[in-house]
């Protein structure tokens, strides 16, 4: 069985269909690739996963349960992990509480223990400190813990949302165009911290990424979709030659 | 003279919080003993009863006096003693820290208390503006917590402040008084002051039980809907009370036992200011923050955003209904038009002042407005011209308001402000 599975997935806004008959399997410890063009749906098929959008038709299974009906914090609960295009961060509070608060379905203290401050709520809040702490070294970027996010380098906003993702102890990773706006040097060292947590973590990683380079280096198989529909799946080397995939990127021969 | 100014300055930045709260009892004290001899000499009435602003306003010819009588009773003793003492309380703060920090905070709360009481204690008048003074801090901490940390944009806390201000007063005038429309007490009343925490604790599940209402149709939307269902909301409370004959309609509820004197406001106030301190720094309470920054973000990590919503709203809505139940008992009286527009920008104007997210600055917002609003009481109608130029001028220069998003660092504000020499060299020795 494997880890998610998405079977003939629809999604229309409004009149407008912008998923269509969309389909994949991702199997533990894979690097996937979605690819397309602008507007072709990408990130659509992303907030569907992740339980943002609810489909219009088709079903997900994750781990062997259907997300149907699910919220996205059950969703996220049950172990993905994602990242947003335009880094949603929140913007008043510090890299190291970004991370702890990930953890937040984990926190057993409850109500009881938020307003009165018990023991038991000092151990876990420090066990959450000191995990989140470790991710953001795994990250690098440790030492901006304490930081008000908005006041980072892009590249270490990356990161920490990065690490945020990772809090939440993911066995499928979404990682929606990690290396946007990232200059070569930012983009060798993301695509390094990328392989790492697969090696390190095991966990399944499925991305979306408009640098072919990015793309072709880092995934096993490539899905490309244009127009909501699955137009090619394959190896890099498939996909870098597969007809349908060079017209969504560059248009059709021979019309003129 | 400036190289003085800056080193009386650097002196005083030695002192810890400990020696401040020192200083401030012995300017009480020195009041105690000299304060009426001395206020006869300067040709004053009485002593000033809020540091002389009242009586500059009214006769302007006896400022002189008045500053004559800040100057020697309270800040030339309160310096003094601060200053002097400064080596010992340093040493003091530092020992205290040694053990468990409850125990370093019960010490300064009961120092604050002491001066407080003692000061109170000398003008009747003092004692109710220190009322309602903590009842206005706990008010706006907690609409601070929607407002600030959650970022929304609550209008119904007079309501909520009314609900608890009715259940409360309802449940200690049934149980406990003779009263002409719920006849003789229902328990002897000499139990009375026993269960009034569980009138005031009624009060608050009150007014959260209303906050359910608002919360249940307006947290499916965003923005601007809460804003205009919770003002709404607090119109209809008024109404409500005002159309119930059984506690008076608009003519107001009287009769409410006395119960609830200075220690009792002051040790409730503290709890409120502990527990909303206490949720807003737990990883619980700051999903509220990131709701407020990016809701959908906090969606997607796990943050149960419905739950967290209504807990705060419920959880605000429970200590404005607990103060609204002390107000209730501080003036024996209340009736359904206090609790209306006016006491609606009343505190969000002392919470936007504070600043949002801050516990100091609901405070410090809550503090200086409500003795602001007692001080230019003399000024009659044009108080209500002052005091809006005023904040207007602050949402100009300071649109955060004195002091926001601050966490409240309860250690960082007991510790010595600089190391006893013997420490000093302990340290060194160890190394």
């Amino acid at each position: 069985m494997p880890l998610l599975q998405i079977e003939n997935l629809t999604h229309y806004f409004g009149g407008l269909r912008a998923v269509y008959n969309y389909r994949v399997e991702i199997e533990k410890g894979q690097i996937r690739g979605l690819i397309g063009p602008n507007g072709a749906g990408k990130t659509t098929v992303f907030n569907l996963i992740t339980g943002m959008y609810k489909p219009t038709e088709g079903r997900i299974f994750f781990d062997g349960t259907s997300l149907t009906g699910l919220r996205p914090h059950q969703i996220a609960s049950m172990g993905i992990g994602r990242t947003f295009q335009n880094l949603r961060l929140w913007r008043y509070m510090t890299a190291l509480d970004h991370v702890k608060l990930a953890h937040y379905s984990r926190i057993r203290y409850g109500l009881t223990g938020a307003f009165l401050g018990t023991a038991r709520r000092q151990r876990e809040e420090k066990e959450i400190e000191e995990r989140a702490y470790a991710l953001l070294e795994m990250m690098g970027v440790s030492r901006f813990a304490d930081q008000v996010v908005t006041n980072l380098p892009y590249g270490v906003q990356r990161k920490v949302e990065m690490a945020r993702a990772l809090a939440v102890e993911p066995k499928l990773l979404l990682l929606d165009e990690p290396t946007a706006g990232m200059n070569p040097e930012e983009m060798r060292e993301t695509m390094e911290v990328i392989r790492k947590i697969r090696d390190d973590l095991g966990l399944a990683i499925f991305l979306i990424e408009h640098r072919m380079k990015v793309v072709m280096d880092l995934c096993e198989t490539i899905q490309a979709i244009d127009f909501g529909a699955l137009i090619a799946e394959g190896t890099p080397e498939e996909i870098r030659n597969n007809p349908h995939v060079i017209d969504a990127y560059l248009g059709k021969e021979g019309i003129a | 003279m400036d190289s003085s100014l800056h080193k009386i300055r650097d002196q005083l930045a030695q002192v810890p919080l400990l020696g401040w709260l020192l200083g401030a009892l012995s300017a009480v004290a020195v009041e105690y003993l000299a304060g009426f001899p001395l206020a006869q000499a300067l040709g004053l009435a009485g002593i000033p009863a809020l540091f002389g602003f009242e009586t500059a306003l009214k006769k302007p010819l006896l400022i002189p006096s008045t500053i004559l009588y800040v100057l020697v009773v309270y800040v030339l003793p309160a310096v003094a003693v601060a200053w002097l003492s400064a080596a010992l309380t340093n040493r003091l703060a530092a020992e205290l820290l040694r053990f468990p920090l409850l125990f370093s905070v019960v010490i300064h709360l009961g120092l604050f208390y002491a001066a407080l009481h003692l000061w109170a204690s000398l003008n009747d008048y003092r004692v109710l503006v220190v009322r309602l003074t903590l009842i206005a801090i706990m008010l706006t901490l907690s609409l601070n917590v929607v407002n600030g940390y959650m970022g929304e944009f609550s209008c119904s806390h007079p309501g909520f402040m009314a609900l608890g201000a009715y259940a409360a007063s309802i449940f200690t005038v049934a149980a406990f008084v003779h009263d002409d429309v719920f006849g003789p007490p229902l328990l002897p009343p000499a139990l009375g002051p026993f269960m009034f925490p569980i009138a005031l604790i009624a009060g608050g599940l009150v007014a959260a039980l209303g906050a359910l209402l608002v919360a249940i149709p307006s947290f499916r939307t965003r923005g601007d809907y809460l804003a205009i269902i919770s003002l709404a909301f607090m119109f209809i409370v008024k109404s409500f009370i005002e159309n119930l004959e059984i506690v008076g309609g608009p003519r107001g509820f009287m009769n409410q036992p006395p119960w609830a004197n200075l220690p009792t406001v002051f040790v409730w106030t503290v709890i409120c200011v502990a527990v909303i301190h206490n949720f807003t720094s737990s990883t619980l309470g700051k999903a509220m923050c990131a709701i407020r920054d990016d809701e959908i973000a906090a969606d997607a990590m796990t943050v149960n955003t419905r739950r967290t919503k209504i807990v705060a709203f419920l959880f605000a809505a429970f200590w404005a209904g607990v103060a609204g139940g002390l107000f209730a008992h501080v003036m024996s009286y209340v009736n359904p038009g206090t609790f209306g527009v006016l006491k609606l920008s009343e505190v969000l104007a002392m919470v936007y002042l504070g600043g949002l997210n801050s516990v100091i600055g609901s405070i410090v917002g809550a503090v200086s407005l409500q003795l602001l609003m007692e001080a230019l009481r003399p000024l009659e109608l044009l108080k209500w011209i002052f005091i809006p130029i005023l904040l207007i001028l602050f949402m100009i220069f300071r649109p955060t308001g004195l002091i926001a998003f601050k966490e409240l660092d309860v250690e960082g504000l007991l510790k010595p402000r600089r190391k006893p020499v013997e420490e000093v060299e302990y340290a060194a020795a160890s190394d």
